[in-house]
């Protein structure tokens, strides 16, 4: 393997694990908040995608306008799940909220399916895009730099957000005790749904960016790169969002490496990822940048 | 079971637990009885298409039994119910595929030894599918049941993902994507799916009840404190673990055969959370509550049907929507969540006490030389359901048919435990999750 065609996979592996890092944050906000394992992000994912789809195709906007509009759609769209479906499960059994996530997801992808068609649909791609550069030898789409740079700029963003505002000190208030942040006159209610607005937000941006990669979107394209970047969720430690991020990148240049030094276990691609995972669990059983939990009786 | 005084009292005769025990068996056997008359009759009565969902209900019932065993009674959260399936499905169907179909199948590659050769009659194939996906589950375990919570779900979940990628990846035992074809189709027949469903419950419920069912709830409610209190914690989560697999890997063999074809697509994730949602609706530690929403599940997919045919009402016309019967469908599991969040029957259980003690009071107010009519009257209805326990027995009774059948047998512990602990046994449970 040459050092160009090593660069060039080094290349794809960060702007995939930019994308799982972008979508596994929300997974882990919304863990490090309610516990709850939010099985729906991957269809919030979809839908961000089919969101920029129809503004472009029906209102015509410019695709700029879109990429945002399209944000704060799927943003309301997570807002209106965790209300309807979460938050009157908030003192019930964890297992009832897990259900209700399945429950939302089952929604999600069949509503889509009848109001967008199971037929896969080709996804417009701006000629920005698709035009390459040459930098050497070694020939670069802008797609391959915009999306880790773009994705950067968002984590950035977020890690402003959470560790920088008030906003997000109330978010990390709540992930560390509910009750006693309540107390503190924090707004629960609206804090949990700000997560979910910035997590649905992340999703959305990383759904497009899915698109632009591989342009053809359909109503169940959110399952794998959802369980994908869950994995990394919980690979970098459930609940932490340096360890999404990590985790998402980790998975990202792993999987594009296999394919690339180990051509016949492609086929594999999709259990190397949990294998991956079932090996770090059980060295670090909370993942790498996780809390470990003590256990009392 | 029922806070009446004078009848808690009577527990502890010998005599009385005797006779209450006899009525129990007899209560069993009449309904057993009537279960198999009924299945012979829907056999030779109902067309193909109602059969075939009354055998999926079946299946259903098992892989939720099966899975609430690990989930409701131990605590294991396990998302790995579709990978022990497929490897109960495939090992059956390679087993039972007669070889004139194997040779005409594998087309992308030749089948490896010893499947080439092996061959096995269907009750020995669905017993070795069971085995195999136990052994796997043994193996699995080993490392795996050391984590708790949540990443046990997840790590349990990547090996059911692994299992079904490595089948889409050994073209020469499961033929691959493509999948195998003309699996023959000896669990379209109530008696074989029924009637391992009444194993599976009767299995499950007796290892529930016995002292290894008490490991499993110490574990479920405490894995540190059972540990302490010298419960063998690895040794009773592998037993459970592996007890159901087993009947997963058997559930499995008997969809293989149900739908004569399979392929690794079958064993998604999806297929595990359809169980899941059925152990939770039914509530966590309720083998009634799995039976019964099982069949409801599975009925209620099919019911949905008409819905995506397009219909009218009035001048409303509603074309077809393929699909529209899902959205509902994921919708009333919403509402079913939302409203009962402990699931139908929350941990609570059918037994025939109810039954046992309206029989006994009547007994006993006749050897008190009241004659029956003169109890109507002073009782003037003899059974009323004036205690919380007395409401829930009653609405139990509803609907069991054919599926309480295996069910009986658990119920004499239970009542010695009520007895000793001077309460409520599954009152107990229900709030435990």
């Amino acid at each position: 393997m040459t050092w160009v065609v090593f660069l060039q996979n080094v290349a794809n592996g960060l702007s995939l694990g930019s994308l799982y890092a972008l979508v596994a944050i929300g997974y882990t906000m919304v863990y490090g908040i309610l516990r709850l394992i939010n099985f729906a992000h991957g269809d919030i994912f979809m839908l961000g995608a089919y969101a920029l789809f129809y503004l472009v195709l029906v209102f015509t906007l410019p695709w700029w306008v879109s990429f945002a509009a399209a944000i704060v759609i799927t943003a309301i769209m997570g807002v209106l799940v965790e209300r309807a479906a979460y938050r009157p499960l908030r003192n019930a059994p964890r297992i009832s909220a897990l259900i209700s996530a399945i429950g939302v997801s089952f929604f999600l992808e069949n509503v889509g399916l009848v109001v967008f068609g199971g037929r896969p649909k080709p996804f417009a791609v701006p000629q920005f895009f698709t035009q390459d550069h040459s930098i050497g030898a070694v020939r670069v789409m802008n797609l391959t730099w915009v999306i880790p740079l773009l994705s950067m700029v968002l984590l950035l963003g977020l890690t402003y957000l959470v560790y920088r505002t008030k906003a997000g000190l109330a978010m990390r208030a709540i992930s560390y005790d509910m009750e006693t942040s309540r107390l503190m006159a924090i707004d629960v209610n609206k804090t949990i749904s700000l997560t979910f607005a910035v997590g649905s937000a992340l999703a959305a941006a990383g759904g497009i960016m899915w698109a632009l990669k591989y342009p053809q979107i359909n109503p169940l394209m959110g399952i794998i790169p959802g369980l994908k970047a869950f994995i990394a969720a919980v690979l970098g430690g459930i609940g932490s969002i340096p360890g999404a991020m990590l985790g998402g990148f980790l998975l990202g240049i792993m999987e594009i490496m296999l394919v690339a030094f180990l051509p016949a276990l492609s086929g594999f691609r999709d259990a190397f990822a949990f294998l991956v995972l079932i090996v770090i669990l059980l060295v670090k059983p909370s993942g790498l940048m996780g809390q470990e939990v003590k256990e009392k009786v | 079971m029922v806070g009446d005084v004078e009848h808690a009292f009577s527990y502890r005769d010998p005599s009385v637990v005797a006779r209450r025990a006899r009525l129990k068996l007899a209560c069993n056997l009449v309904s057993l009885a009537l279960a198999a008359a009924l299945i012979h009759w829907l056999q030779r009565n109902l067309g193909d298409y109602p059969l075939r969902i009354l055998n999926l209900a079946a299946i259903n019932v098992i892989l939720a039994v099966s899975l609430n065993l690990i989930y409701g009674f131990t605590g294991m959260f396990s998302l790995g119910h579709a990978g022990f399936m497929a490897m109960g499905a495939y090992v059956a169907a390679l087993l039972t595929l007669p070889q004139a179909t194997k040779d005409v199948i594998f087309l992308m590659a030749p089948l490896a030894w010893p499947f080439n050769v092996l061959s096995a009659p269907p009750l020995v194939a669905v017993i070795a599918g069971g085995l195999v996906a136990g052994v796997a589950a043994f193996l699995i375990g080993l490392p795996v049941l050391r984590l708790r919570g949540d990443y046990l779900g997840i790590a349990t979940l990547g090996f059911a993902e692994i299992i079904r990628v490595v089948a889409n990846n050994i073209p020469s035992v499961t033929n691959g994507a493509l999948g195998l074809k003309g699996i023959p189709g000896f669990a379209n027949n109530l008696w074989w799916t029924w009637g391992w469903a009444a194993f599976t419950v009767w299995f499950i419920s007796r290892l529930v009840s016995s002292a290894h069912g008490k490991a499993f709830l110490a574990i479920r409610e405490d894995e540190v404190a059972a540990e302490i209190m010298g419960v063998r914690v690895t040794y009773h989560k592998t037993v459970s673990f592996v007890t159901g697999a087993v009947f997963a890997g058997i559930g499995g063999a008997l969809l293989g055969s149900l739908t004569s074809t399979i392929d690794p697509k079958t064993f998604g994730f999806m297929l595990t959370f359809n169980i899941l949602i059925i152990v939770v609706a039914g509530g966590l530690g309720s083998i009634t509550g799995s039976i019964v929403t099982a069949l409801l599940y599975t009925v209620l997919l099919e019911a949905l049907r008409p819905i995506e045919a397009g219909w009218r009402l009035g001048p409303l016309v509603v074309p077809e929507i393929p699909g529209l019967r899902m959205v509902v469908f994921s919708l009333v599991l919403l509402v079913i969540i939302l409203f009962y969040q402990r699931g139908l029957f929350g941990g609570r259980e059918f037994s025939w006490d109810w039954l046992v003690n309206r029989l006994e009071r009547r007994a006993r107010a006749t050897t008190r030389g009241e004659t029956p009519s003169a109890l109507r009257a002073r009782q003037p209805e003899p059974y009323r359901p004036s205690t919380r326990a007395d409401t829930r027995d009653k609405s139990m009774s509803h609907g069991m048919g054919q599926a309480a059948s295996g069910q009986g047998g658990t119920n004499d512990d239970r009542d010695a435990l009520t007895d000793e602990a001077g309460r409520d046994a599954s009152g107990q449970q229900s709030k435990l999750t």
